[in-house]
């Protein structure tokens, strides 16, 4: 839990304790530097060397050489348009749905828990340790034709009996929300818990009601959260594929799982690298933008 | 309160919109809590069904699957290899990441926004991305991914969120406690032994925690550096199509109640430190 604090806490009181002690910084990250170039930078400029990558005619499958040709991220983009397009749609429908749910949830553990505050953090995080696939499952087991909801909505008089739930993009952004939720909950809540109760009284004793409080003082002072959440949520999001292939159709397939079946089925190394690069560049354009709109730098 | 009390006994309707728009928020809560354990609750519910090979159809109550968790083909298998990776990532992950946050958080330094900038983008990453690419590295280097590869993988994304974890911690310490140490003549190497690691080990513990289960529960990145290794959340998901032995539900259940016993030790010990 302490990492989504971190993710939204400025440092005030570290600042002072900083002092220059030669060597030692140096010697203290190295290790660990060293571990993150060589497996995640070195990687990614091996994946970026892999796009441009062409399988010489005739070569066996998983052979490529060397020839920048950088079509291939055109025509990577070109055959796989939708399922990018749905990857965002779904990953921000998703983001947007948890972020109402998790809003309130924050919101009453950090105002109105009172001695429950600690439990109801760690029931937030619970459902986190039970394996996410096996949730992933029990939704469908859930959502299933012969399941509760189907069965409670089929005796609703405006539903058709032909209503499935399983295997449509709504089983599949409704499984993104859940296995996210709490990504969002944690910072949503460690930003609301720094909010001093004296700012909103003194809101009151302005004479604003609760819901002019709320929306001119809690909001703004919790946009760190938001943002932290926000991104913790949507970037999983966006390249997941778990839950397309598990809850979803073959109509609901997002980019995770194109990258994920060119590398494994098809064995078309540079058409995945492309799609990995793709995806990873448009991520980070829009969390820069994002985070530089919404005015939080502190997250780095 | 007291002049609602003088109105003469308001109608059951009207006590219970006043208390329903008194306690939205409450009840919302709760609805939201009942979202995130419903599966939990399958979850361990199935773990009880009596089933022959596909789990996902109610087929009566047994112990069975409690009795005999290893019951089914090679899930005891994945559940070590998910052990050992587990463990071994956690050791190496916590040990440099907490070097790390010392660095950034004690000391000034050329390179510390670049560090910074480091620790943050594998976090920013899509996983799908973090995996395809340490493979591509892998393939280029003709390494062929297994037990190994897992463990690297993971140090690699478990790196960034200890970091986090034991700089927040850092961060929150009363950096008055350290001068007092100095004050009474502890050395550099004293201190830090005697005042500034108990005072920081919560946090690496909780940091180790969160590795371990992060690693535990990784499926993405895991499926693409694994090779023919077979981890529990890959035996999960492989096994979804032909339908998964309820001991996958018996082993689900029992992590979820572990971690939550893990927690509930340490809530108690950390209050009891409080007072």
């Amino acid at each position: 839990m302490a990492f989504l604090h971190a993710a939204t806490s400025s440092h005030s009181n570290s600042k002072n304790a900083l002092r220059s002690r030669g060597l030692t910084p140096y010697l203290l990250l190295a290790p660990g530097m060293l571990w993150l170039i060589t497996f995640f930078i070195i990687p990614i400029f091996s994946l970026a060397s892999t796009s441009t990558m062409v399988r010489p005619d005739g070569a066996p499958l998983g052979q490529y050489v060397q020839k920048f040709r950088f079509q291939n991220y055109i025509d990577a983009f070109q055959a796989n348009q939708a399922q990018y397009l749905r990857s965002f749609i779904y990953a921000g429908i998703a983001t947007l749905l948890a972020l109402a749910i998790a809003y309130p949830l924050a919101y009453m553990i950090a105002f109105k828990s009172g001695r429950y505050r600690n439990i109801l953090l760690v029931m937030v995080v619970a459902p986190f340790f039970t394996s996410f696939l096996l949730r992933t499952i029990a939704w469908t087991q859930i959502l299933g034709d012969d399941g509760p909801v189907v069965s409670f909505l089929k005796t609703l008089p405006f539903v058709t009996d032909s209503l499935r739930l399983t295997a449509t993009p709504f089983a599949v952004v409704s499984g993104l929300t859940y296995n996210f939720l709490p990504f969002m909950t944690l910072p949503l809540y460690a930003s609301l818990e720094r909010i001093d109760p004296r700012t909103l009284e003194a809101a009151g004793d302005l004479y604003a009601n609760a819901f002019t409080t709320f929306r001119k003082v809690t909001v703004p002072l919790s946009m760190p959260g938001v943002v932290a959440g926000t991104l913790l949520t949507f970037i999983p999001a966006a390249g997941d594929y778990v839950n397309a292939s598990i809850l979803g159709n073959p109509n609901t397939k997002m980019i995770g799982n194109v990258i994920e079946s060119r590398f494994f089925a098809v064995v078309d190394y540079p058409t995945a690298a492309a799609l990995s690069f793709t995806l990873m560049a448009t991520i980070l354009i829009l969390v820069t933008l994002y985070i530089r709109r919404s005015g939080t730098d502190e997250l780095v | 309160m007291t002049t609602t009390d003088l109105i003469p006994s308001p109608s059951f309707s009207h006590r219970f919109n006043r208390w329903f728009s008194r306690n939205l928020i409450r009840i919302y809560a709760a609805l939201a809590f009942f979202y995130l354990f419903i599966p939990v609750a399958y979850t361990f519910a199935f773990s009880f069904n009596n089933a022959g090979k596909s789990n996902l159809v109610w087929q009566g109550f047994t112990f069975n699957n409690w009795k005999n968790p290893c019951g089914a083909p090679q899930v005891c298998q994945a559940v070590a290899n998910s052990l050992k990776i587990g463990i071994l990532a956690t050791v190496i992950a916590t040990a440099l990441g907490t070097m790390i946050a010392f660095a950034i958080g004690r000391n000034k330094f050329r390179g510390r926004s670049t560090t910074n900038l480091l620790i943050f983008l594998p976090m920013a990453t899509p996983e799908v991305v973090l995996g395809a690419s340490l493979l591509a590295l892998f393939l280029n280097m003709r390494i062929n991914p297994g037990f190994w590869t897992i463990v690297i993988a993971h140090v690699m994304f478990c790196i960034s969120f200890v970091v986090v974890t034991v700089k927040a911690r850092i961060a929150s310490l009363d950096p008055r406690l350290e001068q007092a140490a100095m004050d009474l003549y502890a050395n550099e190497r004293e201190t830090f032994r005697y005042v500034t690691l108990p005072l920081v080990a919560p946090g690496i513990f909780g940091a180790a925690l969160l590795s371990f289960s992060l690693s535990f529960d990784d499926f993405i990145i895991t499926n693409f550096n694994s090779g023919i290794v077979t981890t529990f959340p890959k035996f999960v998901y492989v096994s979804a199509a032909r339908g998964i032995p309820a001991q996958a539900n018996v082993i689900g259940s029992s992590m979820f109640f572990i971690a939550l016993i893990i927690v509930i030790i340490g809530q108690v010990i950390s209050k009891q430190r409080k007072r």
